[in-house]
């Protein structure tokens, strides 16, 4: 068992190299950032349909609340595929190779 | 203020056949590296990431994206970013769910990722049926707004525009395929995006580099419901429908997803989405500069004035900050896109008709690299007809709804299938392929009996189906389709597939016995 990065919450995750420990995380991984995603955006889309006085709030001169929100959901799509990005480089290729090489 | 479009503008024009010599150039050169099926569907799977990442976004902002959304915030204020933000959260999606699994399953369509697993035949007709449709929409939508674009943009005919940009997008994909396609897609991102830029920090210089002294100039004159929800959303189930739809749809477009065989192996394929989503969420910020800009300096009524959907919002706040060059400019951009989106559109379509449905259904997978071109290039002549027919039949009618559609039965045919297909071990052939044919149905007849073509387009009194956008009903139904039939006829066999398949999965085809490179 190796432990690689048990610092980030994503490391302990891939903590064994066999194909199935690999295609498991893999697919923790996946679900868990597509709920994060559909979670924001949808949580979006329902204050706009819901609430749309609070989104038409003004923070601060020229910007609404809902305009603020918005940009923030663009902002957490990038962050989002980043972290997965980043996941996938650090454990899940690593994972990969000694698959690879332990056939 | 009096404005130059739709005239003929000749520093458009210049720019324009700039485009089309330096594309016809790289499909020349594409042409003669052209000589398997790999290379015409696949480029020869050499693309970088950094270049497939630009295609993507090539492929993806169409010109409903650039117009149409710069219109709609330039004529809605806030409700328009509820279209752009919709149709960037697809990307985290693809590059979580679909893209390394795709590559590594996959060679030329989608559909070879369920025919790994699943009876070839069966699931390659029900595939094809939900590709083709979502690419007839597609195509039938931006040949109309070339036509009228054009016709606005440069003062040609629309029956000459989109005999025009059928006949270009025909060269591109005929003798340059894929590799051809890739560039003029690269090439196109990299003119809207610099396009894009230039024409967003040329507005922002009025207003001090400032996007909220801009957005505050708005509110002062169109009042603060320009920065808040509006009418667009009135319906909050509709609301959900339409970005299940946005989200879903865009991990379930055929010309999207083949492009991930472009690239050698599935690390190159991720990197590659990165880059995407990273270009398409920033020309979505700047769609939010470009369509207050246009609100203030050209003002709502001059837009609607001379389109009422007002798509002509962009290439008029061009005009109006950089004069007739940068107009030409930016018309030439716009025409681009609709030409690098539609060669995209009728590649996926050829292969869905040769790879999909001759070589394997017909051919039983039986045909040799010669047959495969030749089928497919003549896949290609067939699609442009068709589509330079239906969109000359389709003038004058309102298609800004066959969008939502094509995304509609997107998520709807394709995406739960595909999805099913790489995550769930008992997805069966029956299942699967019922789940596909109920979703386009489904997608399609919901559609049909919506207010959107009910009341808008016949002028009935009232719909049988009360939501304009189908999503939410038709894409669980798709899912339940799908999960129902399986679980009623389990296939062991194909479970047992699904096993033995899970290595490729995830390492791509391996070749035995190369020694690990270290």
């Amino acid at each position: 068992m190796e432990i690689g990065g048990s610092s980030s919450i994503l490391g302990p995750l891939m903590s064994t190299s066999t194909l199935e420990a690999v295609s498991a995380a893999r697919w923790r991984i996946a679900i868990s950032l597509t709920i994060a995603m559909m979670v924001v955006y949808f949580g979006f889309v329902l204050l706009v349909a819901f609430n749309k006085p609070l989104l038409g709030a003004i923070v601060t001169r020229g910007l609404s609340l809902g305009m603020l929100l918005g940009a923030l959901v663009i902002l957490v799509a990038w962050v989002l595929t980043w972290a997965y990005v980043r996941w996938a480089n650090t454990h899940y290729d690593v994972s990969l190779q000694n698959l690879r090489e332990r056939r | 203020m009096t404005s130059a479009l739709g005239e003929p503008n000749a520093i458009a024009i210049t720019f324009f056949l700039v485009f089309i010599l330096l594309s016809l150039g790289i499909t020349v050169w594409a042409s003669r590296k052209t000589r398997t099926a790999e290379h015409f569907y696949a480029a020869g799977r050499s693309v970088t990431a950094l270049q497939n990442g630009l295609a993507l976004a090539g492929d993806y902002m169409s010109a409903a994206s650039f117009l149409g959304i710069a219109g709609l915030v330039a004529t809605s204020g806030f409700d328009g970013l509820i279209y752009s933000i919709g149709w960037l959260v697809g990307w985290p999606i693809v590059m979580f769910l679909i893209a390394e699994p795709l590559r590594n399953l996959g060679r030329y369509t989608f559909a070879d990722v369920l025919a790994a697993r699943l009876r070839q035949t069966p699931i390659r007709i029900a595939a094809s049926i939900g590709a083709l449709a979502v690419i007839a929409f597609y195509l039938i939508a931006q040949m109309v707004g070339a036509g009228n674009l054009i016709r606005l943009l440069f003062g040609l005919p629309y029956e000459a525009a989109v005999v025009i940009v059928g006949g270009v997008m025909l060269a591109y994909v005929l003798f340059g395929g894929m590799i051809a396609t890739t560039w003029v897609q690269i090439v196109k991102a990299v003119m809207l995006l610099g396009g894009a830029t230039l024409l967003a920090l040329l507005v922002l210089g009025r207003f001090g580099f400032n996007p909220l002294a801009l957005f505050a100039r708005a509110s002062e004159m169109y009042g603060a419901g320009v920065l808040s929800p509006g009418r667009l959303v009135t319906d909050p189930i509709d609301a959900v429908s339409l970005g299940l739809a946005l989200m879903l749809g865009t991990a379930g477009l055929p010309h999207i997803l083949m492009r991930f065989y472009t690239v050698p192996d599935a690390r190159t394929a991720r990197t590659s989405v990165g880059y995407a989503t990273a270009f398409i969420g920033f020309f979505y910020l700047l769609t939010f500069v470009l369509g207050f800009g246009a609100m203030v300096i050209i003002g709502r009524d001059a837009i609607t004035g001379i389109d009422a959907g007002g798509n002509m919002a962009a290439p008029l706040l061009a005009e109006g900050v950089g004069g007739t060059p940068f107009l030409g400019f930016i018309s030439a951009v716009a025409f681009a896109t609709i030409l690098a989106v539609v060669a995209g559109l009728t590649l996926s379509g050829a292969a869905t008709l040769s790879h999909d449905l001759w070589v394997n259904v017909v051919r039983g997978a039986k045909a040799d690299q010669r047959e495969q071109l030749v089928v497919a290039r003549a896949a290609t002549v067939l699609l442009a007809i068709v589509s330079i027919v239906l969109g000359i039949a389709f003038k004058g009618q309102n298609v800004a709804y066959m969008v939502g559609l094509a995304f509609a039965i997107a998520a709807s045919a394709n995406f739960p299938a595909l999805v099913l297909s790489i995550f769930w071990k008992r997805l069966t052939t029956a299942g699967a392929q019922s789940s596909m044919i109920i979703g386009t149905v489904a997608a399609l007849s919901l559609i049909y009996l919506s207010p959107t073509i009910q009341i808008d387009i016949l002028h009935n009194s009232s719909a049988w189906f009360p939501l304009r956008n189908p999503g939410i009903v038709s894409i669980p139904l798709s899912f339940v389709v799908a999960i129902v039939v399986s679980l009623l006829r389990p296939v062991s066999s194909e479970a047992q597939r699904f096993t033995e398949l899970e290595r490729q999965l995830h390492l791509g085809i391996e070749i035995v016995d190369e020694p690990a490179v270290q």
